[in-house]
């Protein structure tokens, strides 16, 4: 079947996407083998067996680092996204006032130092808190998460903004719409791909956090990075291959209940 | 902090204050739980490294007079601390070249996603995040039973008959660098998405009303258009690569250290706070100077049009 | 939007029932990964009717750095022997006394008095063991009991030999093959360590901790490594040996002591006295799969770690063992300063 002219198309692109999906799945493909592994290797192949999932399933050690994982993320990604949207919206489509720059550098700061850094002062920082008022709930690991998380969702979101003109806003505007209901029926729509994609990047960034969980986490706040982590000297087992599955079949199990809803929407 | 010419009116005034509060819940968290804690790392580069971690509250310029020159422990000569530069060299040459793969790659996989109809991007888009549910470790180990001497690409070469003995991947630059863009490519491709999925194909098919090449449309309409995304993109994967040590040292063996392990060092078993605090915000003030650089220059081309 | 809302909601409450949790009968158990037997504590939750939870680190300065800056809510610590009078000496231990419980009988007599915690007044061991090298015998048929294998590779390990990267354990290994003794500030037996290691790393293959799958495998043939990983791969293929080397090899232990900030001080006390008692003890080796010095406690380990060489220490290598201590800080700066070099 000859291809009509698509004035989309660019020589390889679609070669190249496929190939990168193709190696982006082969080691999770890879993994996801060995979690049916009977012997105690992720190398060797020793027949097929669920009892890593098994024992996953009875460790509650485990368990409780995966919900944890997943409640700091969620929470962290929302809170991170809300707060990156508005600071995307406060700095771009605008003339440079007093301080943008600032601001900038500002919101980026998170991404420049390296995690161990952010890590030790947080543990001083956080640890005078805990002390101070008693409390040693999970708010810690929550707003350390949100703060390093802020930068990954600002800059998609950014990036799409600036590629967005002011005219359907004014046009709003022009109509007599509120600035809320402006925002809520124009630019929110607009910005919705960028801020899908801020949200997506926070989100898995928090799930694989492990230096500043490591120092921020107070008794009984281990993730499933950390919890890994210390494993990292002794021996690693199948067992976190086991648990990986379960968190892909999970984020599949997200993505297509999002996508039914979406297609029942459009 | 440039300030526009001539008098500000009132409205303009107002959209400014209303622009700061709309920015203040990111400021104060990061205020908080980011850069606040920063300024005890600043004043620990300043202190005497205590007997067994931590600081000891003595004014020292040590920490600082380490990050750049060194005393030879035999002999009592100062020279420059060639460990450090070599080390600083190694990891940005690392990000570099991350940042330029994850971007040849990333952009034709965020054009094809963007290019899909509607209704099927943001699935190919979790199609990107979903292997990055899984934890970073062992998506590593991974790479490296794929690449390993008994892996899987060299055992199907070896039954396909291509080559006689296994070729040594594991523990090269290469292997580093394929499992590094493994791991950043989300951070590149979504920023790109974000600022292509609007992209006005208009543009791109008066290129070729003017008999443009797909090449020159490429280079002339649609790289100038999504520029904002590339430079989210690259800032994204470049800095925190410059701080990636897991990877390296997993699948090249780490018998080199990377920034990340350098800093650590000092933070843990090296017992070095002053000097380790000097370190990173050396680091950071390198960072952020490059940084401001490159959105100012990227961004007076970038960002104009809207 | 809708969707995130709910998210946070749900979160929410999460959230506030896990602070709640707060319940009487508590323990909580900070140490390394992978080193605590679920069996072991799901028994003692069972006799005591208290609630245990464990929470991980990965190194010794983690825990370190952790617990001093304090508020962490850490009952029990395990850290090595080296660390332990730094963690009496800055005061975060509670003088507990094991040696006047009941089951301190069962401890071994060489574990007793240890030169670290002088007449058990804050710690009771759980676990020990050695730094040494591990040989794939089939590559390789000469001595494997030298440091020669990781400073002056043989021919047939070249390009196969790989260094587990703890600073302190190579640069140990290192002194001792020079003549030196362990934490020596000796400039010129330093600067042959410096020469012999920048001199060793082209024979190297990688410097990671990864032994057990990669001697596995093939991709290593030798190796630095703890014992009870030698163990591990000896199970696995039995061409793999421990050596232990005869220019002197480091013995560690890693001990139990209740943190002066302790909120459930009694609980923690029935921790350290359940822990001397012979079964619990081989319960937790049976896991852990190192010795724990607990007399008697063989008997309730699994029968492959009986008399297995690297557990037990074979009594013609016994006198080339070397406590592992701690260096002062002058002699710690300068390790630090050759090993950035080697890695540069």
């Amino acid at each position: 079947m000859a291809k009509a002219f698509s004035v989309q198309r660019q020589r390889g692109f679609t070669a190249i996407a496929i190939g990168c999906f193709f190696a982006l799945y082969l080691p999770i493909i890879v993994l996801v083998f060995y979690a049916f592994n009977a012997g105690e290797s992720l190398s060797s192949f020793d027949g097929f067996s669920l009892r890593w999932f098994a024992r996953a399933f009875e460790n509650q050690q485990v368990i409780d680092a995966s919900l944890r994982s997943l409640q700091i993320a969620a929470v962290a990604a929302t809170v991170a996204t809300i707060a990156a949207t508005m600071a995307a919206l406060a700095t771009t489509r605008t003339e440079p006032y007093r301080g943008l720059t600032l601001k900038y550098a500002f919101i980026n700061q998170p991404l420049m130092i390296p995690e161990i850094v952010t890590a030790v002062a947080l543990l001083i920082f956080f640890a005078r808190i805990k002390i101070w008022t008693g409390y040693s709930g999970l708010g810690y690991l929550i707003a350390a998460h949100t703060a390093f998380c802020i930068p990954f969702a600002y800059l998609p979101i950014r990036a799409r903004l600036e590629n967005m003109d002011l005219t359907l806003e004014k046009a709003a505007a022009d109509l007599y719409a509120t600035p809320w209901k402006a925002f809520r029926y124009v630019t929110l729509p607009l910005l919705w791909p960028g801020i899908l994609a801020g949200f997506m990047l926070a989100f898995v960034i928090s799930l694989d956090d492990v230096v500043i969980t490591q120092f921020v986490k107070s008794a009984g706040q281990d993730t499933l990075p950390t919890y890994m982590l210390g494993q990292i000297r002794r021996t690693i087992t199948p067992e976190m291959n086991a648990i990986s599955t379960v968190f892909l079949l999970l984020s599949i199990g997200v993505v297509t209940v999002f996508f039914f809803v979406n297609r029942k929407r459009v | 902090m440039t300030q526009p010419a001539g008098p500000i009116d009132a409205e303009q005034s107002r959209d400014i204050r209303k622009r700061w509060l709309l920015s203040l819940p990111a400021l104060l968290i990061i205020l908080v739980a980011a850069s606040g804690p920063l300024l005890i790392v600043l004043l620990y580069s300043f202190l005497t490294p205590g007997p067994y971690g931590d600081v000891a509250w003595r004014f020292s310029l040590e920490g600082w007079i380490g990050v750049v020159l060194e005393k030879d422990i035999f002999d009592d000569t100062l020279s420059l601390a060639d460990a450090h530069v070599s080390i600083f060299l190694r990891s940005a040459g690392l990000s570099l070249m991350t940042t330029v793969l994850t971007l040849l790659v990333g952009f034709p996989t965020a054009y094809f996603i963007a290019t899909r109809p509607e209704r099927s991007r943001e699935l190919w888009l979790f199609l990107i995040t979903i292997p990055f549910w899984t934890n970073l470790l062992i998506r590593t180990f991974a790479i490296l039973e794929i690449i390993r001497n008994e892996g899987l690409i060299n055992t199907l070469l070896i039954d396909l008959g291509l080559i006689g003995r296994p070729m040594q991947m594991l523990f090269t630059d290469g292997a580093i660098l394929v499992g590094m863009v493994y791991v950043y490519l989300p951070l590149m491709v979504l920023p790109l998405y974000a600022s292509m999925e609007k992209l006005d194909f208009r543009l791109v098919e008066a290129g070729y009303d003017l008999y443009a090449t797909p090449f020159r449309v490429l280079r002339r309409i649609i790289i100038p258009l999504v520029k904002p995304g590339i430079v989210a993109g690259s800032i994204l994967v470049f800095i925190p690569a410059l701080g990636a040590y897991v990877t390296p040292s997993i699948l090249g063996g780490g018998k080199n250290l990377m920034l990340g392990n350098l800093i650590e060092l000092q933070f843990g078993q090296g017992r070095n706070w002053p000097l380790g605090s000097a370190l990173s915000i050396t680091l950071m003030l390198i960072v952020m100077v490059a940084l401001l650089f490159y959105v100012r220059n990227a961004g007076s081309q970038g960002a104009r049009h809207g | 939007m809708k969707c995130m809302t709910a998210t946070m909601a749900l979160t929410a409450a999460l959230l506030a029932s896990t602070g709640l949790a707060r319940a009487e009968g508590e323990l909580n158990i900070y140490n390394w990964g992978n080193y605590t037997s679920p069996e072991m504590i799901k028994k003692f939750e069972d006799e005591y009717k208290v609630k245990v939870t464990i929470t991980d680190y990965d190194s010794n300065d983690t825990a370190l750095a952790k617990v001093r800056q304090g508020g962490s809510g850490f009952d029990m610590v395990v850290p090595s022997q080296n660390y332990i009078p730094i963690w009496i000496s800055e005061g975060l231990f509670l003088e507990t006394n094991p040696s006047q419980m009941e089951n301190f009988k069962n401890v071994a007599k060489e574990w007793v008095d240890p030169e670290f915690d002088r007449g058990r007044k804050y710690t009771v061991p759980w676990a020990m063991g050695t730094v040494g090298t591990v040989v794939n015998t089939d590559v390789y048929k000469g001595d494997i009991n030298t440091w020669a294998i990781i400073f002056d590779t043989p021919d047939e390990l070249k390009g196969k030999v790989n260094v587990v990267p703890e600073m302190n354990d190579v640069m140990d290994a290192a002194v001792l093959y020079n003549g030196g003794t362990k934490c020596t500030g000796d400039l010129t037996i330093l600067k042959k360590v410096r020469d012999t290691l920048i001199k060793a790393k082209p024979d190297w293959v990688a410097m990671e901790y990864g032994t057990v799958e990669k001697m596995g495998s093939g991709d290593f043939s030798a190796s630095s490594d703890w014992n009870g990983s030698a163990f591990r791969q000896r199970l696995k293929n039995p061409a793999i040996k421990y050596g232990y080397p005869k220019e002197g090899f480091v013995g560690w232990s890693d001990n139990l002591a209740v943190l002066k900030d302790a909120k459930n001080v009694e609980n923690a006390k029935l921790f350290q006295n359940f822990m001397m008692d012979p079964e619990n003890a081989g319960m937790n080796s049976g896991f852990h799969r190192y010795a724990n010095g607990i007399a008697g406690s063989d008997e309730f380990m699994p029968a492959d770690m009986k008399g297995a060489p690297e557990i037990d220490i074979p009594a013609e290598f016994a006198g080339n063992a070397v406590p592992s201590m701690t260096c002062p800080p002058e002699v710690q700066e300068l390790y630090t300063k050759i090993w950035t070099e080697l890695q540069k």
